[in-house]
């Protein structure tokens, strides 16, 4: 007597699963996470690598079993069986799918908010100082009336200041951050670990995009307006900022390094800054030279304009 | 009980007017019968998938190692702007208007479109279009802003380059709106009295819907490339901030027709694949009404989802939102088509002929991408990955493992009726072999590349993801040489093939009913239905009856 | 689901065609035409949504509508061309009324007043541009007025040498009668749908 089929697909349905779930968690297919919304983030895509895993070996598996097990064998030219359909197992392999769907819209809606995309107002927690106004654009964007785009504090943070302030422009192909607090200006973002960063953000000339894999959140820096993002750094270390919006032939260079540390670490690294920069400005002064002119070659180098560095806030 | 026997010689003219034989000279003429137009093209859509191939491998070739050492920054954005301008309007939504011309007529019991000629002045813009967009290169200012031309890029780099962009799209999307007309008029207007819409063959209903979304989101994008053309050449700054403009709103015009575009793209060959499955699995299709209305269900949804591709752009939450539900949405029809096939299959008595080998590839793959495509609905995941190679490997599996491999098929299976010859089988597994290594060679990394950290558009990379990017390349270079035996099989054998019968797989749809092929008015009569598109199974048939206007290849 | 049409003459071997099904391809197309012209123009009408979309999306998102220093838009002889184009579009219908009853002279007669009447809407509009005070590039409210204004100009323009046309062919004796008269209704529609797209132009451009 041979094993019912429902009893394979029952054995069939149980490895599945087991496959499904210690795959979804173990997919090795994301980089460290190093901030709070990032470990938000990669619970919903585990999920999602779940039920995908499931699906995927679910049709594939029938589809690889079908075509096996029902080839046509050699002599028979006669048809298959007239079946037209199922109206119950269509039912089912509508709901199922629409309850999947389902599930994953409400959990991403969770996860969104939890990372902040709900907490974003016009201007409050964007402060537009003085030196930001001389951006292009700043001031078309200071008097537009709408909501800021990109992800805000979370909940728990909401309404409260932010931590840590940086501004940055995304320009054809660097990246400046400016530290309003201390007045630092530099081309690396530093930030301290668990504190709350509040980064504004706004591009020159095109749209340029602020993207930290391990921080898993990427927004648009677009001429003309100001944009953010809102996060917590939880782990140390050094990690890429990456342009990711096609920017001109040199996009691919476009990027740059965001060091996550501890809080006397990076006071320190402000300290090292601020030193530097009134050295250059010493030596900038004892050149006759103003500090543009003095940047000049460096910035050359980089590729940015000096018409550029009039606009950038210090 | 009714019959299924299906009489071959049903509907083969009695008197011909003219024989089915053409001359090689209609095929480069405007001519107005609607299987020339057809084959017109896609031959010619072909020629353009063979020419933005080989941009594709040139940007492999750039990206085996990580540093820019093959061609110069600039020539490298070109080359991925053209690769997948013309992958998208000359490649994928010509070929579907190409079966659409030849297989609708045949399909419904028709003699011609409703507006042969329009027909005819539909395809041959794209020719011209498609020359100009190559020219380009030749003349050293070719577009390189990608196929999404956001400005202000696009207004900054390459005014003639971005010019010709424009004017070659604007000739593009005309073409497809007239050829839509002409599907929508004939397929409501022009069909046999028997058939009404559930005795319609898939590939009708899917062309119907697939000609509702040109019809109405092509426009739209006319309308913002005009406004484009404005800013880059007459100095008005619609999309530039500098004078008050709104770059974002660029973006949504031109995503309200570029996401219908991909159901564009993917729908008539989710019709063929329809088509297919059930003539090679010897049994009716599975949910031919789920099929059918889920069709239109992905068309209409197709309208409301395009900011999907913007959620990073900075529009506000509860739009994110709203595009993420509706997003998800689609999912359902989609699953509903992808259940139906595997139970079309199931059962059945599957001959694994090319046709069908690209038939189940294309379940397959599709799916892959549909799933990745699922991930990419949900915000937090999306944040993470736009603009990053698993964007990349998602659109490909859908494109590629979608529909060319729909589009391959489609030729295998309709080439005899077509021109009357049947391909060689054996070429035909060993292109079917080449191309579904190849295709998850280049593409299955990407999934990883993106979620690790690799963006899109770039020539250069983080030198960690170095592997990785050279498995891809290899596998390009492999489809590259995969379309070597379709080519020579698809000449050789319409030149030399062993001559086709009427309807050398047994299949039901009226196309087969007349001789391959067909006369030039098709039909001699007005065909008469015998039977559903997909009655297989309801009599066996005695196929030793006429063995010589039976023959089954396999 | 199946058509179960069973011709019984087909049921056996080696039967022919027999001609007892009507053939509507030999003798008597029905014409699909104006069909196809409600097909078109669905699709340009879909152009003019996008760009009254752009223009509405600007318009909310600039805090100030028009931008500061666009002068007042006169809305009296764009007014009087608003009711111009509206009643030419009553006189195009009498047009088609009168072909209906074989009366061509009529049809002659107000086809020639609709096309002098869209005329007067194009000089109207050129009056307009040559005595405004902004130009193309002045600013964004500038630059859309003249986009969608000079766009449904283009059209009506379109629209005239239609009329214009289909007066030329009626010269044709018996080109056009009360059962053969594709033309007029095509140009009429047409020109219905210009209207109509000049009321909702009209309206937020000038009025809104």
């Amino acid at each position: 007597m041979e094993i019912p089929s429902s009893i394979w697909t029952l054995l069939i349905g149980i490895v599945l699963t087991l496959v499904s779930f210690w795959y979804g968690q173990n997919h090795g297919l994301l980089p460290t996470a190093a901030s709070h919304e990032a470990t938000l983030i990669d619970g919903l895509f585990n999920t999602m690598m779940i039920v995908s895993t499931g699906i995927f070996l679910l049709v594939e598996g029938v589809l690889i079993y079908a075509t096996i097990r029902y080839r046509r064998r050699a002599g028979d030219n006669t048809d298959g069986p007239a079946t037209e359909g199922n109206v119950p197992l269509e039912i089912l392999w509508t709901a199922i799918p629409a309850i999947i769907v389902i599930g994953i819209s409400v959990y991403s809606f969770e996860v969104y908010n939890d990372i902040g995309g709900f907490s974003l107002h016009g201007g409050h927690e964007a402060p537009i100082t003085q030196e930001a106004m001389s951006m292009p654009g700043t001031a078309m964007a200071a008097t537009l009336d709408k909501d800021q785009a990109g992800v805000g504090a979370t909940p728990e943070r909401e309404g409260k200041p932010p931590q840590l302030v940086v501004n940055v422009t995304g320009l054809q192909y660097a990246w400046l951050f400016s530290y309003p607090e201390t007045g630092v200006s530099t081309g690396e973002l530093h930030v301290p670990i668990g504190r709350e960063v509040l980064i504004n953000m706004t591009a020159n000339d095109v749209i340029h995009a602020f993207w930290v894999p391990e921080f898993r959140l990427k927004q648009d820096a677009i001429p003309g307006r100001q944009s953010q993002i809102r996060l917590t750094p939880t782990k140390v270390g050094d990690y890429a900022l990456i342009c990711a919006e096609l920017c001109g032939p040199y996009h691919g260079a476009m990027r740059t390094q965001v060091v996550v540390e501890s809080q006397e670490a990076f006071n320190q690294w402000q300290q090292e800054q601020l030193v530097a920069s009134e050295e250059t400005l010493n030596k900038a002064v004892a050149l006759n030279l103003p500090p543009d002119e003095f940047l000049a070659p460096y910035t050359r180098e980089m590729g940015i304009h000096s018409e550029m560095l009039h606009q950038v806030h210090h | 009980m009714t019959q299924a026997t299906l009489q071959e010689t049903d509907n083969i003219p009695v008197h011909p007017q003219e024989s089915g034989e053409r001359k090689w000279q209609d095929f480069f003429s405007f001519n107005t019968d609607h299987k020339v137009i057809g084959i017109q093209y896609l031959v010619t859509s072909f020629i353009f998938y063979c020419i933005g191939g080989v941009m594709a491998d040139l940007v492999r070739t750039e990206l085996r190692t990580p540093d820019v050492d093959f061609v110069t920054p600039e020539v490298y954005n070109s080359l991925f702007t053209l690769h997948a301008t013309i992958m998208i309007f000359l490649w994928i939504v010509p070929a579907g208007a190409g079966f659409a011309n030849y297989l609708i007529p045949l399909m419904i019991g028709a003699r011609d479109m409703a507006f042969p000629r329009l027909n005819a002045v539909a395809f041959w813009m794209i020719p011209p279009a498609g020359v100009l967009l190559i020219a380009s290169l030749v003349v050293g200012d070719a577009p390189d802003a990608g196929w999404t031309s956001y400005p202000p890029l696009s207004l900054v780099t390459g005014e003639v380059g971005e010019a010709i962009w424009i004017m070659s799209i604007l000739l593009l999307g005309t073409s497809s709106i007239l050829g839509a007309i002409n599907f929508i008029v004939t397929l409501l207007k022009m069909r046999i009295p028997g058939m009404g819409i559930h005795q319609l063959p898939l590939f009708c209903w899917a062309m119907f819907a697939t000609s509702a979304l040109v019809l109405l989101s092509t426009p739209v994008l006319a309308a913002g490339l005009i406004l484009l053309s404005f800013d880059l050449l007459a100095g008005t700054t619609f999309f530039n901030p500098t004078g008050g403009g709104d770059p974002v709103v660029y973006q949504h015009m031109f995503w309200f027709y570029s996401h219908p575009a991909v159901y564009i793209m993917i729908l008539p060959f989710f019709g063929a694949i329809s088509e297919v499955i059930p003539v090679h699995s010897r049994k009716p299709i599975f949910g031919y009404k789920a099929i059918a209305y889920s069709s239109l269900a992905i068309s209409f949804l197709g309208l409301i989802v395009w900011a999907h591709h913007m959620f990073t752009s900075g529009i506000p939450g509860w739009l994110r939102m709203f595009f993420m539900i509706t997003t998800m949405i689609i999912a359902v029809p989609t699953g509903i088509k992808i259940f139906s096939w595997l139970a079309t299959m199931w059962g059945g008595k599957i001959r694994l002929n090319s046709t069908m080998l690209f038939a189940i590839g294309f379940v397959g793959t599709f799916v892959i991408g549909g799933i990745s495509g699922v991930m990419l609905a949900a915000v937090p995941f999306d944040i993470h990955v736009h603009d990053t190679y698993f964007v990349v490997a998602h659109l490909h599996y859908v494109l590629f493992g979608g529909s060319v491999l729909g589009i391959f098929a489609a030729i295998y299976h309709w080439f005899p009726k077509m021109t009357g010859r049947m391909m060689n089988e054996f070429w035909g597994r060993v292109h079917f072999a080449l191309t579904i290594v190849g295709l998850n060679m280049t593409f299955l990394p990407m999934h990883k590349l993106g979620m690790m950290g690799m963006n899109r558009r770039i020539a250069q990379y983080d030198p960690q993801f170095t592997s990785l990017n050279e498995i891809c390349t290899y596998g390009s270079y492999i489809l590259a040489v995969s379309t070597l035996p379709f080519i020579i099989n698809a000449i050789w054998s319409w030149l030399y093939g062993p001559k086709a019968a009427n309807n050398p797989w047994n299949a039901l749809t009226l196309e087969w009913m007349t001789t391959s092929p067909p006369a030039i008015e098709n039909f001699d009569q007005l065909p008469v239905l015998v039977t559903g598109p997909y009655d297989y199974g309801i009599e066996h048939r005695k196929q030793d009856a006429n063995p010589e206007l039976r023959e089954v290849p396999l | 689901m199946q058509s179960q049409i069973i011709d019984p003459a087909k049921t056996e071997l080696n039967h022919h065609h027999t001609a007892t099904v009507v053939d509507p391809h030999h003798g008597g197309h029905p014409d699909h035409r104006l069909f196809g012209l409600v097909v078109f123009l669905i699709a340009e009408g879909m152009i003019f949504m996008g760009l009254f979309g752009a223009y509405l999306a600007f318009r909310s998102t600039l805090p100030v509508w028009p931008p500061e220093g666009t002068p007042e838009l006169e809305l009296l002889l764009p007014g009087v061309n608003t009711v111009n184009l509206i009643a030419s579009s009553f006189v195009m219908h009498n047009a088609d009324t009168a072909i209906k009853k074989n009366n061509l002279g009529g049809m002659r007669t107000w086809l020639a007043i609709t096309a002098t009447m869209g005329a007067i809407f194009l000089v109207g509009q050129v009056y307009e541009y040559t005595h405004l005070e902004f130009g193309l590039t002045t600013n964004l409210f500038a630059s859309a007025f003249y986009v969608l204004t000079g766009f449904h100009g283009l059209h009506v323009t379109i629209g005239v040498l239609a009329i214009l046309m289909v007066l030329w062919r009626s010269r044709l004796p018996g080109h056009y009668s009360s059962e053969k008269h594709f033309g007029i209704e095509a140009a009429e529609l047409y020109w219905h749908f210009v209207d109509v797209i000049w009321i909702i132009l009209f309206g937020l451009l000038y009025l809104l």
